[in-house]
């Protein structure tokens, strides 16, 4: 099973990769929304993909108040 | 009927197909503006030109299929009115678009929703009136109401009954979360999954394939399988203006409207 470090790098890639910036430059305890410059609908797109990704549920309600990819990794991780 | 460009939406005829495209930033929003073309649009569906067959409703948007109703209009025109005007207000809205999506759903053609993005609240009520959704792997599902004091008005609820078990209901009404396409079509919402980007163009086979059948069977086999549940629907138009009543709607939707979010009432 993922380490929740796995789990955070992956995101990171994952985001990075989608929105098109260096992957070097997210770190874990970025604000996505600040960082990313994204709103909350491209947030849905992000957490669509994220569940894509590791095969999983993440209801929106559970993100709720979660702006950084540290604590984003970590409701998926509970969902592991 | 074979092409009409509005302002929030055009349809064009090519092959019998019918694809009717919604095009109103920023996420295909459902107003006054769009629901008079849907209206135009659907006195043409009911008595379709001989070789249309399919009928396919998409989105140019971005963003996605469409986000719902437009709610900035609906506190705008609602909020300045006593409350018996108001009320009738919403109530004519509702009464007329529950007429376009009923006529939708009976339509004697097939209809296929090409989804992609988001498809929340009135967005995913006109898609549940289509006979089949092709949904592309990024769409997102959500009923939203229940954060704003209201249930699904134009018909989401008797339709998703029709289609749907009641405990994946339960869950999606009462917590107002979306899921995924993935979700969607494992619990039998939406037909078929596409790759990101390419819902229409599967959409668009599909209907190809649809088109080589008789007209009459296919029509009868969709009246044999999709009953319109046209009481439920009538008491779902009740149930929501007794809702709107309520001084917590209002509330919420002042809040929403003065929200600068792109989505302002998630999650």
């Amino acid at each position: 099973m993922r380490t929740l470090e796995q789990t955070t790098q992956e995101i990171l890639t994952l985001a990075a990769k989608h929105f098109g910036v260096p992957e070097g430059s997210l770190a874990p305890g970025d604000d996505f929304f600040k960082k990313l410059g994204i709103d909350s609908l491209q947030a849905l797109d992000l957490l669509s993909r994220v569940e894509n990704h590791f095969g999983i549920e993440l209801p929106d309600y559970e993100i709720q108040g979660v702006s950084d990819f540290q604590t984003l990794a970590q409701r998926i991780q509970s969902r592991l | 009927m074979k092409l009409y460009r509005g302002k929030t939406l055009r349809w064009e005829v090519r092959e019998g197909i019918i694809e009717l495209t919604l095009d109103r930033a920023p996420a295909n929003e459902i107003g006054s503006e769009m629901l008079e073309e849907l209206e135009n649009f659907v006195e043409q569906l009911a008595a379709p030109s001989g070789d249309a067959h399919v009928c396919i409703v998409t989105s140019a948007r971005k963003a996605g299929f469409s986000a719902g109703a437009d709610l900035r209009e609906l506190y705008q025109r609602a909020a300045p009115l006593p409350e018996k005007e108001r009320l009738a207000g919403v109530r004519e809205f509702l009464e007329r678009i529950h007429r376009v999506l009923n006529t939708i759903d009976a339509a004697p053609l097939v209809t296929i929703a090409a989804v992609h993005g988001v498809c929340f609240g009135g967005g995913l009520e006109l898609a549940l009136a289509c006979d089949i959704i092709v949904a592309d792997k990024m769409a997102r599902f959500a009923f939203p109401e229940l954060r704003l004091g209201l249930v699904p008005g134009f018909g989401g609820v008797p339709r998703l009954k029709r289609d749907l078990g009641n405990a994946f209901i339960r869950d999606l009404l009462l917590t107002g979360r979306s899921v995924n396409a993935s979700r969607a079509h494992a619990i039998g919402l939406v037909a078929q999954l596409a790759g990101e980007g390419e819902a229409l163009r599967v959409a668009r086979s599909t209907a190809a394939q649809i088109a080589k059948f008789d007209t009459g069977t296919r029509f009868a086999a969709k009246k044999f399988i999709k009953p319109v549940p046209y009481e439920e629907l009538r008491r779902e138009i009740d149930l929501f203006c007794e809702l709107f009543a309520r001084p917590a709607v209002m509330a919420a939707l002042k809040k929403f409207v003065e929200s600068s979010d792109a989505m302002p009432y998630l999650p």
